[in-house]
């Protein structure tokens, strides 16, 4: 059974029994470890709004101690926190063998900081201040990837499918024929499909670039893309979600 | 600190401190050698006037030992007549005079044999003058006094001549050293009080105040050069961060006054579409302004000379084919042409990150003003490897940067009056152009006839 949790409404923290079992499919049981209120507050409206269950700890030990107990899909985690910074927190939850998928953020935003907060153990890192959009589709790749399955081989979205190791790709039994970027960006793509994807996360995850370009490269990439892989199909996977990014589903 | 009175300000001074010191140990080596060849040479007279006495008084003995005190007697009569220098006497035992120069026995007590020093008197066309003499005085069978003796008088003199110049000497050392120390150390301390003066100066405001150089090329004139050129670099620093800083002010303040022009206007009508088109604007315009201010940051802290710490060793050419393939696609769907010459592998110690980051920039430049009127963009990337740097070229045949302005579009916020039309922050090249100080490089901006022809230069050694 779960420990007791608090569960912040708004701004005002209320007890409650949260139950992972009896969550939908898709909602996630996240930690934010924020001390600025209002921050956490909006943060943890707009996780609600998306259909997250969400507790709230206001400093480090508070966060340690929750994080301890209960039994997260995913931690956001504020670095500069008073009692325990948040280096120092996703460190001792490491060490301790607890692999639970952070997220941190902060008012540092240098490649430096993204690589320190990394090295703690961090598994992504998002500057402050950033879209929730972005936030959002960050936090739900990191909560799949904790039940993801070990080493696949195999990728497949409907009727799309990619081998790994053949590097081919074929669509109803059709091959593909894609540049080797082309093969990496349909490959996060499905990875983490069903999921929002950013242009900064595909900037950072396909061409390795922590920067944002002035011109928007990745659009025109993904409209070749999708040349490639719906233009004679029927049925489109590559979406467009507006002001967020890409999605790539079956349905 | 309150300031001392000037005479004491001077006995302060290094300067004077080391004149000091050095006159001292001067003094002491000058006395000590002096005094030595004092002591010495008048042993040494001392000792020569002694062996004189002593061969006289054994030739005397001898003439004793053959003929007797009459002998002797007429030995030193025929001396005494000769002027050599040499005293003689010869007194019965009461002590009357029997030959001899001396007119009777020194007033001492005259027991045994021995060398003893009295003075006489000698009478001279000036007068009796009083003078030293060294003697050997012996008692002759019978009782006879006997005293050989010389005149040391100017042996004396001779002391007294060099132990007066010696203190002499010593003293006027003293006074000329005292008194050069003093000269030196007024100079010196009116040189500093005015390199102080001046720089109490600049601190207090006037930072156009430079420090007086002589001309003399002497080291202080060379720390006065030192410190001016500092002053130079550190005014140029204030001046470059007063500029920046109302910069920043401009065109922080431009777009922030635009949000909120636009929210105030949305607030005023009833129309939710407004409302919902302001927001969206707002949240843009923030994203354009958050840029703008991470730019800034990042250019301050590359001029800072940090970030330094991602440096490895990274093929240039890898990273400017990958840049190239994220924009060809994007070129091409606008119709225009991109060509790439990379060699197979150039390695360089550098930040892969900051390297494409600088390309982005650049590349971003080129699609943005580097097409003529109705043509398409023509975007080239080349990687030249030469002997102690490695050049990334990206060429476009736009209208180009005018040869006057090539420095200038280089600092912040600069945007040419044709872009200024276009979105943008105007740090792009000068964020390029932190990237290649941070490297150790510059960025070259060169006419390509037509178009700009940009140069990120990175030397091979840092």
């Amino acid at each position: 059974m779960r420990p007791e949790t608090y569960i912040c409404e708004g701004m005002n923290p209320v007890r409650i029994f949260a139950l992972p079992e009896f969550l939908e499919a898709g909602t996630m049981h996240i930690l934010v470890i924020e001390d600025d209120l209002e921050a956490a507050g909006w943060l943890i409206k707009g996780l609600r709004e998306a259909g997250h269950v969400t507790d709230h700890a206001r400093n480090g030990e508070e966060g340690l101690a929750m994080a301890r107990e209960g039994d997260y899909d995913v931690l956001i985690v504020d670095r500069m926190m008073p009692k325990m910074d948040g280096l120092t927190l996703v460190r001792k939850l490491r060490e301790e063998g607890d692999m639970t998928p952070a997220l941190f953020l902060s008012a540092l935003g240098d490649v430096d900081d993204k690589v320190e907060g990394l090295r703690a153990g961090g598994d992504d890192y998002i500057a402050k201040p950033y879209a929730f959009s972005e936030l959002l589709a960050r936090v739900e790749v990191l909560g799949r990837r904790k039940t993801a399955e070990p080493v696949q081989t195999r990728l497949k979205v409907g009727d799309l499918e990619m081998d790994l190791l053949k590097r081919k790709v074929t669509r109803a039994g059709k091959e593909i024929l894609l540049q080797p970027r082309e093969f990496k960006l349909l490959e996060y793509l499905m990875r983490n499909a069903g999921n929002v994807v950013t242009r900064t996360m595909l900037l950072e995850n396909v061409w390795d670039y922590h920067f944002d370009p002035q011109t928007n490269v990745i659009d025109v990439h993904i409209s070749r893309l999708r040349g490639k892989i719906d233009k004679e199909f029927d049925k489109p996977l590559l979406h467009t979600i507006r002001g967020a990014g890409y999605m790539l589903r079956a349905d | 600190m309150p300031r001392a009175p000037w005479t004491l300000r001077l006995l302060r001074t290094s300067t004077f401190r080391l004149a000091a010191v050095y006159l001292l140990v001067f003094a002491l080596s000058v006395g000590a050698v002096l005094g030595y060849v004092y002591w010495q040479t008048l042993k040494l007279l001392d000792e020569q006037a002694e062996e004189t006495i002593a061969a006289e008084v054994q030739g005397i003995a001898e003439q004793y030992a053959l003929n007797g005190a009459p002998g002797v007697m007429a030995v030193i009569k025929r001396r005494s007549q000769l002027d050599t220098g040499g005293l003689y006497l010869l007194t019965t035992p009461v002590g009357k005079r029997l030959a001899g120069n001396l007119k009777s026995l020194p007033a001492m007590a005259l027991n045994k044999p021995g060398w003893i020093e009295f003075s006489f008197g000698v009478e001279t066309p000036r007068g009796l003058t009083e003078h030293r003499a060294r003697a050997y005085y012996t008692r002759l069978k019978g009782g006879y006094h006997l005293i050989i003796g010389r005149d040391i008088q100017q042996l004396r003199q001779f002391g007294r001549i060099i132990r007066n110049t010696l203190f002499w000497a010593l003293g006027l050392t003293a006074i000329l050293g005292i008194g050069g120390g003093l000269l030196l150390s007024r100079n010196f301390l009116r040189r500093i009080d005015a390199i102080t003066a001046t720089l109490r100066s600049i601190r207090s405001g006037r930072m156009s105040d430079r420090v007086p150089v002589e001309g003399s090329g002497d080291e202080l004139d060379r720390l006065a050069c030192a410190l001016n050129d500092m002053l130079d670099e550190i005014e140029r620093l204030m001046k470059g961060m007063r500029e920046v800083s109302s910069n920043i002010a401009h065109d922080l303040r431009t777009p922030l006054n635009r949000i909120r022009a636009q929210a105030e206007d949305a607030l005023r009508s009833n129309n939710p579409d407004r409302h919902r088109e302001a927001l969206e604007m707002t949240i843009a315009r923030a994203d354009e302004l958050l840029k703008t201010f991470n730019a800034l940051l990042f250019i301050a802290r590359a001029e800072a000379g940090q970030g330094a710490s991602g440096f490895r060793d990274v093929d240039v050419s890898e990273v400017a084919r990958e840049v190239a393939e994220l924009y060809q696609p994007i070129v091409e769907d606008e119709g225009g042409s991109f060509t790439i010459q990379t060699p197979e592998k150039v390695m360089l110690q550098a930040d892969r990150q900051l390297i494409a980051q600088a390309l982005v920039n650049l590349l971003d430049n080129a699609l943005k003003y580097g097409r003529a009127d109705d043509h398409p963009p023509e975007i080239g990337i080349r990687v030249e490897n030469h002997a102690d740097h490695v050049d990334i070229v990206v060429t476009d045949r736009g209208p180009g940067i005018p040869e006057t302005e090539t420095e200038h579009v280089k600092d912040r916020f600069v945007r040419l009056d044709e872009s200024r039309s276009r979105p943008g922050s105007g740090l792009g090249l000068s964020l390029v152009t932190s990237i290649a100080r941070l490297h150790g490089g510059s960025l070259v901006l060169e006419s390509n006839d037509p178009g700009l022809r940009a140069v990120l230069r990175l030397p091979k050694k840092r």
